[in-house]
């Protein structure tokens, strides 16, 4: 098995006295597509954003390409938390497109700003990735002229124009309209058939059969159960995984 | 009613409000949305010494008439050696004032953006100023117009408390006459029909930017 892409070890968070991850690993290998399933609140936000310093973990470790590891129970160093950040991007739950700014300027804004891209370059390759997901035609619209489906395919380019190591993404259809989720769940298979790594939180069950390499059933801050899909989703070990499917499966019983 | 008088008096008032009160007015609200959009990031920092600053600034902005703030730094300057000419005197007053009360319309407006635009900013990888420059100030500039353009009208009728520090603008004009002429409330009620012109002028202005504006949220 190749080493993993990215190594998360015994993440604490809590918010105030709130305990909210109580020890997480998680390992991506490259390629690998990681699913994140749970209950409202135990956690699966909180652990996807720990992944990228958009929150800082009060304990555990983080390593990239078993490089060295970030320790978060000690003051973590601006530049080590930049250089992990920047390994990986995030696809929000509510898109955050920047509302002023054209979807091509969105997509750019990054490349050109950060990474120091030519203008050009940075817009050509915008432009070839929108005409990936079907939005070519739509470089010059402002997100709020976009269906949410389109809104968030957007978001998708955004995070891929930053050419990461690693795609993070947040329930990325449950702020969607049922008829607008298959078009950006579409674009999430074909960027893991294309061997994208992605870490993705979702309760689009089937996604997670069909897409994810692993499944990771989190509840109450801790993994209750790992397995491969068609192990987890058919034959859960867990009496609480399996509560929990049934919830979501059979929402009327 | 001397209509004579009227005429006679109408273009070196409004001379005197093209000259004075209005350069006046757009130089220290200029001066002060600078001043204002410092204190509000003072405001909004979360080291203790630098929003408590800020907060004594605006708080001492708020708290004293702006009447005394301008005879504070005309009139009570020199006393310790610093003397200043009533046309920069006005304008340090008034900027002073506007960074007051500007401050806090910019710190809410920044405050209503979304923390989704920090993540995302920060997830494409721009450092915290950064953010705040290309993704946040755009987007509260939006919401502060409105407010701003408030705080502006009002700095223009305001202008005229520089008359007391000696300062050549509209209602100096005004109360010149009136003494020369005692023609009192003739010549202040034109002083007044010309402020209301220029506020109108203003609020129509105001409306059409807003307008503008709404297109974009
Ligand atoms: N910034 C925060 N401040 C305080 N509590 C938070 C914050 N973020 C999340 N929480 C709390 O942490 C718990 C887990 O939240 P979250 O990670 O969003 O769960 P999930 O994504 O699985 O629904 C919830 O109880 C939530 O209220
Ligand atoms: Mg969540």
């Amino acid at each position: 098995m190749s080493e993993p892409l990215m190594s998360a070890r015994g993440i604490h968070k809590s918010f105030g006295d709130n305990h909210v991850l109580r020890g997480v690993d998680l390992d991506v290998r490259p390629g690998q597509v990681v699913a994140l399933i749970g209950p409202s609140g135990s956690g699966k936000t909180t652990m996807l954003r720990s992944l990228n310093g958009l929150e800082m973990p009060d304990a555990g470790t983080l390593a990239f390409d078993g490089g060295p590891e970030i320790d978060f129970s000690r003051p973590v160093p601006a530049a080590q938390r930049f250089a992990a950040r920047d390994r990986s991007a995030m696809v929000f739950q509510h898109h955050n497109l920047f509302p002023h700014k054209t979807v091509l300027q969105n997509v750019t804004e990054g490349p050109v700003q950060v990474r120091k891209v030519p203008r050009a370059e940075a817009e050509a390759r915008a432009t070839d990735l929108l005409a990936r997901v079907g939005l070519a035609e739509k470089r010059d619209a402002y997100p709020r002229e976009l269906s949410g489906g389109q809104q968030q395919r957007v978001g998708i380019v955004r995070a891929l124009a930053l050419q990461p190591d690693l795609l993070l993404f947040d329930e990325p259809t449950s702020a969607l309209d049922p008829e607008l989720v298959g078009e950006v769940l579409h674009v999430m298979k074909s960027l893991a058939d294309e061997g994208w790594t992605m870490v993705v939180v979702t309760h689009e069950l089937q996604f997670a059969r069909e897409v994810a390499d692993e499944v990771l059933f989190l509840d109450g801050g801790v993994v209750a159960e790992r397995g491969a899909p068609a192990q987890l989703f058919t034959h859960p070990r867990e009496e609480r995984t399996k509560q929990f499917l049934h919830r979501i499966l059979r929402p009327l019983d | 009613m001397d209509v004579q008088l009227l005429q006679d008096s109408w273009w070196p008032m409004w001379r005197d409000a093209i000259l004075g009160t209005i350069p006046l007015a757009l130089i220290s609200f200029a001066l002060g949305l600078v001043l204002a959009l410092g204190v509000a990031l003072l405001r909004l920092s979360s080291r203790r010494l630098l929003s408590g600053i800020g907060r004594v600034y605006v708080s001492i902005i708020r708290g004293t008439p702006l009447l005394v703030q301008l005879f504070v730094i005309f009139y009570g300057l020199p006393t310790i050696g610093v003397t200043i000419d009533p046309w920069p005197s006005a304008v340090v007053a008034f900027s002073l004032n506007v960074g007051g009360y500007a401050a806090e319309v910019i710190r809410a407006a920044i405050l209503s953006v979304p923390t989704g635009q920090w993540e995302a900013g920060y997830v494409v990888g721009m450092s915290h100023a950064r953010t705040l420059r290309r993704i946040i100030l755009p987007q509260a500039a939006r919401v502060s117009v409105p407010p701003l353009s408030n705080t502006f009208i009002s700095l223009v009728k305001d202008s005229s408390l520089a008359s007391l520090i000696l300062v050549t603008e509209l209602f100096r004009k005004a109360q010149e006459i009136a003494a020369s002429t005692t023609e009192f409330l003739l010549i202040y009620a034109e002083a007044a029909v010309i402020y209301w012109i220029i506020c109108t002028v203003l609020s129509f202005g105001q409306d059409r930017i807003e307008k503008k504006l709404e297109q974009y949220v």
